[in-house]
Protein backbone atom coordinates (compact mmCIF):
# COMPACT_ATOMS: atom_id res chain seq x y z
CA UNK A 1 0.00 0.00 0.00
CA UNK A 2 1.05 3.52 -0.69
CA UNK A 3 -0.25 6.18 1.66
CA UNK A 4 -0.23 9.94 1.89
CA UNK A 5 0.09 10.93 5.53
CA UNK A 6 -0.71 14.34 6.91
CA UNK A 7 0.72 14.44 10.43
CA UNK A 8 0.70 17.15 13.09
CA UNK A 9 4.29 18.05 14.05
CA UNK A 10 5.06 20.17 17.09
CA UNK A 11 8.50 20.48 18.70
CA UNK A 12 7.36 21.21 22.23
CA UNK A 13 4.44 22.40 24.31
CA UNK A 14 5.38 26.04 23.78
CA UNK A 15 6.17 25.96 20.09
CA UNK A 16 3.67 26.30 17.25
CA UNK A 17 2.82 23.14 15.38
CA UNK A 18 1.93 22.50 11.77
CA UNK A 19 0.91 19.66 9.50
CA UNK A 20 3.58 17.89 7.47
CA UNK A 21 2.95 15.61 4.53
CA UNK A 22 4.67 12.26 4.05
CA UNK A 23 4.45 9.74 1.23
CA UNK A 24 4.84 6.20 2.59
CA UNK A 25 5.22 3.28 0.23
CA UNK A 26 5.40 -0.43 1.08
CA UNK A 27 2.84 -0.44 3.89
CA UNK A 28 1.40 -3.93 4.47
CA UNK A 29 -2.33 -4.29 5.18
CA UNK A 30 -1.38 -6.59 8.06
CA UNK A 31 0.46 -3.85 9.93
CA UNK A 32 -1.23 -2.23 12.91
CA UNK A 33 -1.65 1.54 12.68
CA UNK A 34 1.19 2.04 15.16
CA UNK A 35 3.43 -0.37 13.25
CA UNK A 36 2.76 1.76 10.18
CA UNK A 37 3.98 4.79 12.18
CA UNK A 38 7.02 2.76 13.36
CA UNK A 39 7.69 1.98 9.71
CA UNK A 40 7.45 5.68 8.85
CA UNK A 41 9.76 6.57 11.75
CA UNK A 42 12.34 3.99 10.66
CA UNK A 43 12.39 5.68 7.30
CA UNK A 44 12.60 9.18 8.82
CA UNK A 45 15.49 8.14 11.08
CA UNK A 46 17.38 6.57 8.19
CA UNK A 47 16.99 9.86 6.34
CA UNK A 48 18.34 11.68 9.37
CA UNK A 49 15.00 13.35 10.13
CA UNK A 50 13.18 13.64 13.45
CA UNK A 51 10.78 10.67 14.00
CA UNK A 52 7.10 11.33 14.80
CA UNK A 53 6.45 11.12 18.54
CA UNK A 54 3.30 9.23 19.58
CA UNK A 55 2.03 7.56 22.75
CA UNK A 56 1.81 3.77 22.98
CA UNK A 57 2.44 1.03 25.50
CA UNK A 58 0.75 -2.37 25.60
CA UNK A 59 -0.35 -2.41 21.95
CA UNK A 60 -3.11 -4.85 22.84
CA UNK A 61 -5.90 -2.36 23.47
CA UNK A 62 -5.95 -2.41 27.26
CA UNK A 63 -3.55 0.19 28.69
CA UNK A 64 -5.12 3.39 27.32
CA UNK A 65 -1.80 4.92 26.29
CA UNK A 66 -2.39 5.18 22.54
CA UNK A 67 -4.51 7.95 21.18
CA UNK A 68 -4.62 9.78 17.79
CA UNK A 69 -7.39 11.47 15.88
CA UNK A 70 -7.33 9.58 12.58
CA UNK A 71 -9.24 11.19 9.72
CA UNK A 72 -11.39 13.03 12.22
CA UNK A 73 -12.26 9.96 14.29
CA UNK A 74 -10.78 9.18 17.70
CA UNK A 75 -8.87 5.87 17.45
CA UNK A 76 -9.70 5.75 13.75
CA UNK A 77 -12.62 4.58 11.64
CA UNK A 78 -13.33 1.24 13.34
CA UNK A 79 -15.80 0.88 16.22
CA UNK A 80 -14.68 -0.32 19.66
CA UNK A 81 -11.02 -0.48 18.73
CA UNK A 82 -8.01 1.43 20.06
CA UNK A 83 -5.45 2.86 17.62
CA UNK A 84 -3.00 0.06 18.44
CA UNK A 85 -5.58 -2.56 17.48
CA UNK A 86 -6.53 -0.78 14.28
CA UNK A 87 -4.97 -2.42 11.25
CA UNK A 88 -4.03 -0.99 7.89
CA UNK A 89 -6.54 -3.25 6.15
CA UNK A 90 -9.10 -0.67 7.29
CA UNK A 91 -7.52 1.68 4.70
CA UNK A 92 -7.03 1.47 0.96
CA UNK A 93 -4.06 1.95 -1.30
CA UNK A 94 -3.63 5.65 -2.11
CA UNK A 95 -5.61 6.90 0.92
CA UNK A 96 -4.75 10.19 2.53
CA UNK A 97 -4.71 9.84 6.30
CA UNK A 98 -4.85 12.90 8.54
CA UNK A 99 -3.33 12.23 11.99
CA UNK A 100 -3.83 14.75 14.80
CA UNK A 101 -3.31 14.70 18.57
CA UNK A 102 -6.32 14.85 20.95
CA UNK A 103 -7.42 18.49 20.99
CA UNK A 104 -8.46 19.83 24.37
CA UNK A 105 -7.36 22.67 26.62
CA UNK A 106 -7.05 20.04 29.35
CA UNK A 107 -4.73 17.89 27.19
CA UNK A 108 -1.82 20.14 26.17
CA UNK A 109 0.27 18.81 23.29
CA UNK A 110 3.74 17.88 24.58
CA UNK A 111 5.31 16.86 21.27
CA UNK A 112 3.88 15.94 17.88
CA UNK A 113 1.01 13.56 18.67
CA UNK A 114 1.68 13.16 22.39
CA UNK A 115 -0.64 14.98 24.78
CA UNK A 116 -0.46 15.31 28.55
CA UNK A 117 -3.53 13.49 29.86
CA UNK A 118 -2.66 13.79 33.56
CA UNK A 119 -5.80 15.92 34.01
CA UNK A 120 -7.65 12.59 34.06
CA UNK A 121 -5.30 11.33 36.78
CA UNK A 122 -6.05 14.40 38.89
CA UNK A 123 -9.78 13.76 38.48
CA UNK A 124 -9.15 10.22 39.76
CA UNK A 125 -7.10 11.50 42.69
CA UNK A 126 -9.98 13.79 43.63
CA UNK A 127 -12.36 10.90 44.30
CA UNK A 128 -11.86 7.84 42.14
CA UNK A 129 -10.98 5.49 44.95
CA UNK A 130 -12.50 3.38 47.75
CA UNK A 131 -11.46 3.02 51.38
CA UNK A 132 -10.51 -0.50 52.40
CA UNK A 133 -9.84 -2.08 55.75
CA UNK A 134 -6.32 -3.34 56.08
CA UNK A 135 -5.58 -6.55 57.91
CA UNK A 136 -6.26 -10.15 57.09
CA UNK A 137 -7.52 -11.16 53.69
CA UNK A 138 -11.34 -11.26 53.76
CA UNK A 139 -13.12 -14.40 52.61
CA UNK A 140 -14.30 -14.32 49.02
CA UNK A 141 -17.93 -13.40 48.40
CA UNK A 142 -18.60 -12.20 51.94
CA UNK A 143 -20.33 -9.13 50.49
CA UNK A 144 -23.31 -10.08 48.36
CA UNK A 145 -23.45 -8.25 44.99
CA UNK A 146 -26.23 -8.94 42.52
CA UNK A 147 -25.12 -10.28 39.14
CA UNK A 148 -26.78 -7.38 37.30
CA UNK A 149 -25.00 -4.72 39.32
CA UNK A 150 -21.70 -6.56 39.09
CA UNK A 151 -22.08 -6.69 35.31
CA UNK A 152 -23.01 -3.02 35.11
CA UNK A 153 -20.06 -2.01 37.28
CA UNK A 154 -17.81 -4.20 35.15
CA UNK A 155 -19.05 -2.48 31.98
CA UNK A 156 -18.08 0.87 33.51
CA UNK A 157 -14.77 -0.51 34.74
CA UNK A 158 -13.85 -1.38 31.15
CA UNK A 159 -12.84 2.31 30.74
CA UNK A 160 -9.11 2.48 30.02
CA UNK A 161 -8.88 6.25 30.48
CA UNK A 162 -7.53 6.93 26.99
CA UNK A 163 -9.41 10.22 26.61
CA UNK A 164 -11.12 9.39 23.30
CA UNK A 165 -14.40 10.65 24.77
CA UNK A 166 -12.84 14.05 25.39
CA UNK A 167 -11.25 14.06 21.95
CA UNK A 168 -14.48 13.17 20.13
CA UNK A 169 -16.76 15.53 22.07
CA UNK A 170 -17.43 18.86 20.38
CA UNK A 171 -17.18 20.43 23.85
CA UNK A 172 -14.11 18.47 25.01
CA UNK A 173 -16.22 17.12 27.84
CA UNK A 174 -14.82 14.38 30.07
CA UNK A 175 -18.25 13.34 31.33
CA UNK A 176 -18.08 9.81 29.87
CA UNK A 177 -14.75 9.15 31.60
CA UNK A 178 -15.86 10.62 34.94
CA UNK A 179 -19.24 8.88 34.77
CA UNK A 180 -17.62 5.50 34.09
CA UNK A 181 -15.40 5.88 37.15
CA UNK A 182 -18.21 7.18 39.38
CA UNK A 183 -20.56 4.42 38.16
CA UNK A 184 -18.06 1.66 38.65
CA UNK A 185 -17.50 2.60 42.28
CA UNK A 186 -20.96 3.81 43.30
CA UNK A 187 -22.70 0.68 42.00
CA UNK A 188 -20.76 -1.61 44.30
CA UNK A 189 -21.06 -1.91 48.11
CA UNK A 190 -17.34 -1.19 48.52
CA UNK A 191 -17.82 2.27 47.02
CA UNK A 192 -20.62 3.44 49.32
CA UNK A 193 -18.68 5.30 52.07
CA UNK A 194 -17.37 7.96 49.66
CA UNK A 195 -20.32 7.87 47.28
CA UNK A 196 -21.58 11.44 47.69
CA UNK A 197 -18.31 13.28 47.94
CA UNK A 198 -16.83 11.20 45.13
CA UNK A 199 -19.38 12.59 42.66
CA UNK A 200 -18.96 16.15 44.00
CA UNK A 201 -15.17 16.10 43.97
CA UNK A 202 -14.64 14.36 40.66
CA UNK A 203 -17.02 16.75 38.88
CA UNK A 204 -15.39 19.67 40.71
CA UNK A 205 -11.94 18.61 39.55
CA UNK A 206 -13.24 17.93 36.03
CA UNK A 207 -14.51 21.52 35.80
CA UNK A 208 -11.27 22.86 37.27
CA UNK A 209 -9.22 21.08 34.61
CA UNK A 210 -11.05 22.99 31.90
CA UNK A 211 -13.08 20.22 30.28
CA UNK A 212 -16.31 21.34 28.59
CA UNK A 213 -19.87 20.42 29.52
CA UNK A 214 -22.00 17.56 28.25
CA UNK A 215 -24.61 18.35 25.59
CA UNK A 216 -25.74 14.73 25.28
CA UNK A 217 -24.68 14.26 21.66
CA UNK A 218 -23.37 10.74 22.41
CA UNK A 219 -20.30 11.31 20.22
CA UNK A 220 -18.24 9.95 23.14
CA UNK A 221 -20.08 6.64 23.22
CA UNK A 222 -19.49 6.17 19.49
CA UNK A 223 -15.77 6.94 19.84
CA UNK A 224 -15.14 4.93 23.02
CA UNK A 225 -12.96 1.89 22.25
CA UNK A 226 -14.58 0.09 25.20
CA UNK A 227 -18.12 1.15 24.26
CA UNK A 228 -18.91 2.77 27.61
CA UNK A 229 -22.60 3.72 27.49
CA UNK A 230 -23.85 7.29 27.98
CA UNK A 231 -26.32 5.82 30.49
CA UNK A 232 -23.42 6.15 32.93
CA UNK A 233 -23.55 9.92 32.34
CA UNK A 234 -27.18 9.92 33.47
CA UNK A 235 -26.07 8.01 36.57
CA UNK A 236 -23.33 10.57 37.25
CA UNK A 237 -25.85 13.40 36.89
CA UNK A 238 -28.12 11.60 39.33
CA UNK A 239 -25.30 10.94 41.81
CA UNK A 240 -24.13 14.55 41.59
CA UNK A 241 -27.62 15.98 42.05
CA UNK A 242 -28.38 13.67 44.94
CA UNK A 243 -25.10 14.53 46.66
CA UNK A 244 -25.68 18.25 46.09
CA UNK A 245 -29.28 18.30 47.25
CA UNK A 246 -29.01 15.98 50.23
CA UNK A 247 -25.93 15.41 52.20
CA UNK A 248 -22.89 15.54 50.00
CA UNK A 249 -21.94 18.89 51.52
CA UNK A 250 -21.85 17.43 55.03
CA UNK A 251 -19.56 14.74 53.80
CA UNK A 252 -17.29 17.34 52.26
CA UNK A 253 -17.19 19.43 55.42
CA UNK A 254 -16.48 16.47 57.67
CA UNK A 255 -13.17 15.54 56.08
CA UNK B 1 -26.40 28.10 50.87
CA UNK B 2 -22.89 27.20 49.86
CA UNK B 3 -24.19 24.11 48.10
CA UNK B 4 -26.52 26.13 45.87
CA UNK B 5 -23.63 28.21 44.57
CA UNK B 6 -21.48 25.17 43.97
CA UNK B 7 -24.28 23.31 42.24
CA UNK B 8 -25.14 26.19 39.90
CA UNK B 9 -21.54 27.03 39.03
CA UNK B 10 -20.62 23.42 38.24
CA UNK B 11 -21.05 22.26 34.65
CA UNK B 12 -23.46 19.54 35.73
CA UNK B 13 -25.54 21.92 37.86
CA UNK B 14 -25.64 24.50 35.08
CA UNK B 15 -27.01 21.85 32.73
CA UNK B 16 -29.58 20.88 35.37
CA UNK B 17 -30.65 24.52 35.44
CA UNK B 18 -31.06 24.44 31.65
CA UNK B 19 -33.06 21.21 31.88
CA UNK B 20 -35.42 22.49 34.58
CA UNK B 21 -36.02 25.87 32.93
CA UNK B 22 -36.42 24.12 29.57
CA UNK B 23 -39.04 21.81 31.08
CA UNK B 24 -40.96 24.79 32.49
CA UNK B 25 -40.98 26.44 29.07
CA UNK B 26 -42.07 23.15 27.49
CA UNK B 27 -45.13 23.01 29.76
CA UNK B 28 -45.93 26.59 28.74
CA UNK B 29 -45.61 25.66 25.06
CA UNK B 30 -48.02 22.75 25.51
CA UNK B 31 -50.60 25.16 26.96
CA UNK B 32 -49.80 27.73 24.28
CA UNK B 33 -50.34 25.34 21.37
CA UNK B 34 -53.62 24.07 22.86
CA UNK B 35 -54.84 27.68 23.06
CA UNK B 36 -53.72 28.41 19.51
CA UNK B 37 -55.65 25.50 18.09
CA UNK B 38 -58.88 27.11 19.32
CA UNK B 39 -58.58 29.29 16.24
CA UNK B 40 -60.00 26.39 14.27
CA UNK B 41 -63.12 26.44 16.47
CA UNK B 42 -63.93 29.92 15.17
CA UNK B 43 -63.43 33.58 15.97
CA UNK B 44 -65.78 33.60 18.95
CA UNK B 45 -64.04 30.73 20.72
CA UNK B 46 -60.47 32.04 20.43
CA UNK B 47 -61.53 35.59 21.28
CA UNK B 48 -63.44 34.34 24.33
CA UNK B 49 -60.33 32.37 25.31
CA UNK B 50 -58.20 35.55 25.06
CA UNK B 51 -60.73 37.45 27.17
CA UNK B 52 -60.85 34.55 29.64
CA UNK B 53 -57.07 34.68 30.11
CA UNK B 54 -57.23 38.38 30.96
CA UNK B 55 -59.89 37.66 33.59
CA UNK B 56 -57.22 35.91 35.62
CA UNK B 57 -54.74 38.76 35.32
CA UNK B 58 -52.82 38.21 38.62
CA UNK B 59 -52.42 34.51 37.82
CA UNK B 60 -51.43 35.36 34.26
CA UNK B 61 -48.70 37.69 35.47
CA UNK B 62 -47.48 35.08 37.96
CA UNK B 63 -47.13 32.59 35.12
CA UNK B 64 -45.51 35.19 32.92
CA UNK B 65 -43.01 36.05 35.66
CA UNK B 66 -42.12 32.36 36.10
CA UNK B 67 -41.75 32.01 32.37
CA UNK B 68 -39.60 35.12 32.05
CA UNK B 69 -37.30 33.98 34.87
CA UNK B 70 -36.98 30.53 33.30
CA UNK B 71 -36.25 32.07 29.93
CA UNK B 72 -33.57 34.42 31.25
CA UNK B 73 -31.90 31.67 33.32
CA UNK B 74 -31.99 29.31 30.32
CA UNK B 75 -30.23 31.87 28.14
CA UNK B 76 -27.66 32.83 30.81
CA UNK B 77 -26.81 29.18 31.48
CA UNK B 78 -26.52 28.54 27.74
CA UNK B 79 -24.13 31.47 27.27
CA UNK B 80 -21.99 30.41 30.21
CA UNK B 81 -21.76 26.76 29.15
CA UNK B 82 -21.07 27.63 25.52
CA UNK B 83 -18.24 29.93 26.54
CA UNK B 84 -16.76 27.21 28.78
CA UNK B 85 -16.89 24.71 25.96
CA UNK B 86 -15.35 27.09 23.44
CA UNK B 87 -12.49 27.56 25.87
CA UNK B 88 -12.17 23.80 26.34
CA UNK B 89 -10.98 23.35 22.74
CA UNK B 90 -8.75 26.29 21.77
CA UNK B 91 -7.27 24.53 18.73
CA UNK B 92 -9.82 23.03 16.36
CA UNK B 93 -9.33 19.77 14.50
CA UNK B 94 -8.29 19.92 10.88
CA UNK B 95 -10.79 17.16 10.30
CA UNK B 96 -13.55 15.94 12.60
CA UNK B 97 -16.09 13.29 11.76
CA UNK B 98 -19.41 14.32 13.27
CA UNK B 99 -21.54 11.99 11.15
CA UNK B 100 -22.72 10.06 14.21
CA UNK B 101 -23.88 13.21 16.00
CA UNK B 102 -27.40 14.41 15.25
CA UNK B 103 -27.83 17.73 13.45
CA UNK B 104 -30.29 18.88 16.13
CA UNK B 105 -27.81 18.40 18.95
CA UNK B 106 -25.06 20.21 17.05
CA UNK B 107 -27.21 23.22 16.22
CA UNK B 108 -28.73 23.91 19.64
CA UNK B 109 -26.90 27.23 20.02
CA UNK B 110 -27.88 28.35 16.52
CA UNK B 111 -31.54 27.28 16.81
CA UNK B 112 -31.61 28.84 20.29
CA UNK B 113 -30.31 32.19 19.02
CA UNK B 114 -32.82 32.31 16.16
CA UNK B 115 -35.60 31.43 18.60
CA UNK B 116 -34.46 34.23 20.90
CA UNK B 117 -34.80 36.73 18.05
CA UNK B 118 -38.13 35.19 17.03
CA UNK B 119 -39.56 35.37 20.55
CA UNK B 120 -38.65 39.06 20.82
CA UNK B 121 -40.41 39.74 17.52
CA UNK B 122 -43.35 37.51 18.44
CA UNK B 123 -43.90 39.42 21.71
CA UNK B 124 -43.68 42.77 19.90
CA UNK B 125 -46.07 41.44 17.26
CA UNK B 126 -48.91 39.76 19.12
CA UNK B 127 -48.43 40.60 22.81
CA UNK B 128 -47.42 44.27 22.68
CA UNK B 129 -48.89 44.83 19.18
CA UNK B 130 -46.16 47.17 17.99
CA UNK B 131 -45.58 45.87 14.49
CA UNK B 132 -48.94 46.30 12.78
CA UNK B 133 -50.64 49.75 12.94
CA UNK B 134 -53.85 48.08 11.73
CA UNK B 135 -54.20 46.38 15.14
CA UNK B 136 -55.02 49.75 16.74
CA UNK B 137 -58.49 49.83 15.23
CA UNK B 138 -59.31 46.34 16.54
CA UNK B 139 -61.07 45.38 19.72
CA UNK B 140 -58.62 44.44 22.52
CA UNK B 141 -59.62 40.79 22.45
CA UNK B 142 -60.02 40.35 18.72
CA UNK B 143 -57.21 37.82 18.40
CA UNK B 144 -58.86 36.25 15.38
CA UNK B 145 -58.65 39.41 13.25
CA UNK B 146 -55.10 40.04 14.41
CA UNK B 147 -54.08 36.60 13.17
CA UNK B 148 -55.96 37.07 9.90
CA UNK B 149 -54.28 40.43 9.22
CA UNK B 150 -50.85 39.04 10.11
CA UNK B 151 -50.73 35.69 8.41
CA UNK B 152 -52.38 36.76 5.17
CA UNK B 153 -48.91 38.25 4.61
CA UNK B 154 -47.01 35.21 3.26
CA UNK B 155 -43.64 36.59 4.38
CA UNK B 156 -44.76 36.80 7.99
CA UNK B 157 -46.45 33.40 7.84
CA UNK B 158 -43.26 31.85 6.47
CA UNK B 159 -41.18 33.56 9.17
CA UNK B 160 -43.39 31.95 11.80
CA UNK B 161 -43.34 28.54 10.12
CA UNK B 162 -39.54 28.53 9.76
CA UNK B 163 -39.11 29.63 13.38
CA UNK B 164 -41.44 26.84 14.48
CA UNK B 165 -39.37 24.37 12.45
CA UNK B 166 -36.29 25.51 14.37
CA UNK B 167 -38.25 25.19 17.61
CA UNK B 168 -39.03 21.63 16.57
CA UNK B 169 -35.32 20.88 16.08
CA UNK B 170 -34.45 22.54 19.39
CA UNK B 171 -37.08 20.54 21.27
CA UNK B 172 -36.31 17.23 19.56
CA UNK B 173 -32.88 17.23 21.13
CA UNK B 174 -33.75 19.27 24.21
CA UNK B 175 -36.61 17.16 25.55
CA UNK B 176 -34.72 13.87 25.32
CA UNK B 177 -31.57 15.54 26.61
CA UNK B 178 -33.24 16.98 29.70
CA UNK B 179 -34.10 13.51 30.95
CA UNK B 180 -30.46 12.48 30.62
CA UNK B 181 -29.28 15.67 32.36
CA UNK B 182 -31.65 15.15 35.27
CA UNK B 183 -30.43 11.56 35.55
CA UNK B 184 -33.86 10.18 34.67
CA UNK B 185 -32.99 7.07 32.74
CA UNK B 186 -33.86 3.43 33.03
CA UNK B 187 -33.49 0.65 30.50
CA UNK B 188 -37.22 0.09 30.74
CA UNK B 189 -38.01 3.64 29.63
CA UNK B 190 -34.96 4.69 27.57
CA UNK B 191 -36.65 3.82 24.26
CA UNK B 192 -39.65 5.93 25.20
CA UNK B 193 -37.47 8.87 26.30
CA UNK B 194 -35.50 8.72 23.04
CA UNK B 195 -38.75 8.97 21.06
CA UNK B 196 -40.36 11.56 23.32
CA UNK B 197 -38.21 14.48 22.13
CA UNK B 198 -38.74 14.05 18.39
CA UNK B 199 -42.43 13.08 18.90
CA UNK B 200 -43.34 16.03 21.15
CA UNK B 201 -41.22 18.34 18.99
CA UNK B 202 -43.08 17.24 15.87
CA UNK B 203 -46.47 17.50 17.58
CA UNK B 204 -45.77 21.03 18.81
CA UNK B 205 -44.28 21.97 15.45
CA UNK B 206 -47.37 20.80 13.55
CA UNK B 207 -49.68 22.46 16.07
CA UNK B 208 -47.94 25.83 15.96
CA UNK B 209 -47.37 25.93 12.22
CA UNK B 210 -50.94 24.88 11.38
CA UNK B 211 -52.32 28.34 12.31
CA UNK B 212 -50.17 30.56 10.04
CA UNK B 213 -50.35 27.91 7.32
CA UNK B 214 -54.13 27.66 7.43
CA UNK B 215 -54.57 31.43 7.40
CA UNK B 216 -52.03 31.95 4.62
CA UNK B 217 -53.85 29.39 2.48
CA UNK B 218 -57.20 31.11 3.32
CA UNK B 219 -58.57 27.93 4.87
CA UNK B 220 -60.18 29.88 7.71
CA UNK B 221 -63.27 32.07 7.19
Amino acid sequence: MKLRLKIWRQKSQDSDGAFENYELDGVSSGMSFLEMLDFLNERLVSEGREPVAFDHDCREGICGACSLMINGAAHGPQQEVTTCQLHMRAFRDGDEICIEPWRSAAFPVLKDLITDRSALDRVMQAGGFVSVSTGGVPDANTIPVSKNLADLAMDAAACIGCGACVAACKNSSAMLFVSAKVSQLSLLPQGQPERGRRALRMVGQMDKEGFGHCTNTSACEAACPKHISVSHIARLNREYLKASLCGGEEELLSD
Amino acid sequence: MNWVGRLLTSSVGCKVLMAVTGAIMLFFLLGHVAGNLLVFAGADVINAYARGLRDYLPLLWLLRAGLLISFVLHVIAAIRLTRLSRRARPVAYQKQDLSGVSLNSRTMVLSGLVLLAFIIYHLAHLTFRLTHPAFASLDDYDVYSMLQISFQQPLLAFTYIISVALLMMHLSHGITSLFQTLGLNHTQYNGLIRCLGPALGLLLGLGFSSVPLAIMLRLLP
